[in-house]
């Protein structure tokens, strides 16, 4: 086994590890630091393909901004201190349904998918040939997305404004 | 033996210094001399490569030093080495022709620089708080001036008892202390402190220590929410909603250089001001000196250091996120903090202030840098070299020293209106006129060739400006000092 097949290994390990347990913990800061590992390991993962360039973005947008603003909104809003999460029967039982569900679609994806492998390419200079990409050839739904992401902005905005006197 | 000790102090700490950076220097000299070695044997067997460098066996080394085989980079004849000790030379630099070896001194390198400067900037900070408030400071550890006072307050730290309070989420209280030093340290993984002086050259550096920066936050949200103490949670929301905000001030002003040289990767962004101080990237155009002040001062909110040190604020919330941290995982956020302090010094200096360049052009010492070994050393003195990088980062971390000592700490609104309304559209607006100036005016018109004169002036000016009020400073001592710090001074 080479090492890098042993990193991937190690790293999807540590990946799924931590999903499970952001799912199985109770308490909800604890949620967090798993869901931490979930995205670290998968930011690894991309530098083990020497994705440099998406690794390193999913730092910044996930581990250092998304991760930061949910801890943050916990923070804020929990009222007590080690409060216990659990759900109810109902909803675990729907939950299962769904993830089972879900994991079957994937598993039968997986199985049916053809796999040819792809010779490996050395990347010029993948950061230049992104920028290239996404303002040229996929220039309408980075757009879009960014309309989206204004539109988001405005609603919180509007949600967040002191209420009105009559 | 106090005596002697006293008497012996400063030399053995000038020694140790000097023997720190050249046992850093070896390694990468050796580095050198195995893959120029590695050249010439590809070479010199006529294997088809494609283009990669051979693997070395210890014989093909001993051959090489003992001068049997011939290359570009072969040892002259008087240099040539005996049987016994080209062996020994052999065994030292075969490991050496692998990535892993390379890794694992970078690792050791950087673990090392980060502890000793931790200790260094700790003692230092100590000694420029007390000469701003006519204190003295640490005096009494290791003799002069207190130089061993880090060292003793480390040893004390190891042997604490590792405090765990009452009701702490436990796994989390743990943790914290560690996500908030990884990526301290992990950054230096891609800062270089020279165009070799490396451990991983990332075509996307500079965003991945921005990262890193960003990552480090976490550790000190999760320690003030795991302490379950009320202070210490202020402490860690003011962190969060303070590095929230300041990111992006601080992110808009690190696109401007980069809008500029086009490239992320921080050894092409050094070497592009190589030419001496008018090509350092702040004296380019006036926006670019407005970045760099923008980017100096949302550095500063990111190290959470003064006037932003609102998380540990003493005066309101005992010690802040790290209130219930004893021991060495309460250093671990101070070494976490000044790891963060130079990375941040560096960052400024690597992209507005010349990087590892002095203010000389390089073309001057080029003929010294294919030198014998002597020439090369001087090269790296006075033209470019890690030294002038750690001298520089070293010098920014004194200016936020500085700032801490001088400035008072405002207050949370404050910091969140300079942020928002202040420094947000100034970094907003530095950009888009940089975007234009670069459309607009190249550096080869006389528009720009002005532009850059008048920044290089104003830049030389400060420059002048700080050695001059030093040297008066040095000169009046005397007079600046109270009386009990007089007798205490440098060469009374």
């Amino acid at each position: 086994m080479s090492g890098e097949v042993l990193a991937f290994y190690l790293l999807a390990a540590l990946a799924a590890g931590s999903a499970l347990g952001c799912v199985i913990a109770t308490n909800i800061v604890r949620m967090a630091m798993c869901l931490l590992g979930t995205l670290g390991a998968v930011a690894l993962l991309y530098f083990l393909l020497s994705a440099n360039f998406l690794a390193v973005i999913q730092l910044v947008v996930y581990a250092g901004g998304t991760l930061i603003l949910i801890v943050f909104g916990i923070m804020v809003t929990s009222r007590t201190y080690g409060e216990k999460l659990k759900p109810r029967t109902s909803e675990a039982l729907i939950g299962t349904i769904v993830v089972l569900a879900l994991f079957a679609g994937l598993v039968a994806i997986l199985l049916r998918a053809p796999w040819t492998p792809v010779a490996p390419t050395e990347p010029s200079n993948s950061v230049a040939q992104i920028g290239q990409e996404l303002l040229g050839t996929y220039l309408v739904p980075f757009e879009l997305a960014s309309v989206l992401l204004l539109a988001v902005m405005i609603g919180a905005a509007y949600l967040a404004q002191p209420a009105k006197k009559e | 033996m106090g005596s002697i000790l006293r008497k012996v102090a400063l030399p053995i700490f000038l020694i140790g210094v000097a023997a720190i950076m050249g046992i850093a220097w070896a390694p990468a000299l050796l580095c050198g001399t195995v893959d120029s070695m590695r050249d010439d044997l590809g070479t010199w067997y006529k294997w088809d490569l494609r283009g990669e460098r051979p693997t070395l066996t210890v014989g093909n080394i001993r051959q090489y030093l003992e001068g049997s085989i011939e290359g570009q980079f072969a040892p002259a004849a008087h240099v040539r080495f005996g049987h016994s000790t080209a062996v020994a030379f052999a065994y030292v630099l075969w490991p050496l022709q692998f990535r892993i070896t390379r890794d694992v001194l970078a690792v050791v390198g950087v673990v090392g620089f980060v502890s000793l400067f931790a200790m260094f900037a700790i003692w230092w900070e100590r000694k420029v708080a007390a000469r701003m408030q006519s204190r003295l400071g640490p005096m009494r550890v290791g003799g002069w001036h207190g130089w061993a006072q880090s060292l003793a307050d480390g040893l004390k730290l190891l042997q604490k008892e590792d405090i765990f309070i009452e009701g702490a989420d436990r796994p989390l209280f743990r943790m914290a202390a560690y996500v908030a030093f990884v990526p301290a340290l992990g950054l230096f993984i891609a800062l270089p402190f020279s165009a070799a002086w490396i451990a991983r050259d990332l075509d996307v550096g500079l965003i991945f220590i921005f990262a890193m920066f960003g990552v480090g936050v976490l550790g000190v949200l999760i320690a003030g929410w795991a302490s379950n103490n009320k202070w210490s949670m202020f402490g860690a929301m003011r962190e969060a909603c303070q590095m929230i905000s300041y990111e992006i001030p601080l992110g808009f002003a690190l696109l401007v250089p980069i809008m500029t040289v086009g490239t992320l990767r921080l050894t092409t962004i050094g070497d592009l001001q190589s030419g001496g101080f008018q090509t350092w990237l702040a004296f380019r155009n006036p926006f670019l000196l407005a970045a760099a002040l923008l980017f100096f001062i949302a550095a500063l909110a990111s190290c959470k250091r003064a006037p932003f040190d609102l998380p540990e604020a003493e005066s309101e919330l005992v010690a802040g996120f790290h209130t219930e941290y004893s021991g060495f995982r309460w250093a671990l956020f101070f070494f976490a903090e000044y790891a963060e302090m130079f990375a941040a010094g560096a960052l400024a200096a690597i992209l507005f202030f010349g990087a590892w360049h002095s203010p000389l052009p390089a073309a001057w010492g080029e003929s010294w840098r294919h030198g014998p070994l002597w020439q090369q050393a001087l090269h790296g003195v006075v033209f470019s070299g890690p030294l002038w990088l750690i001298g520089k980062g070293i010098f920014f971390v004194y200016v936020q020293m500085w700032l801490r000592w001088t400035l008072p700490r405002i207050r949370l609104d404050q910091v969140m209106y300079a942020c928002v309304q202040v420094m947000l559209p100034l970094a907003m607006l530095v950009l888009l006129a940089n975007t234009f100036w670069e459309w607009l005016v190249p550096s080869r018109s006389v528009l720009g060739m002005a532009a850059n004169a008048v920044c290089t002036a104003v830049g030389a000016v400060a420059v002048l400006a700080i050695i001059g009020i030093s040297i008066y400073g040095f000169v009046n001592r005397r007079r600046l000092v109270g009386t009990l710090v007089v007798k205490h001074l440098p060469g009374a």
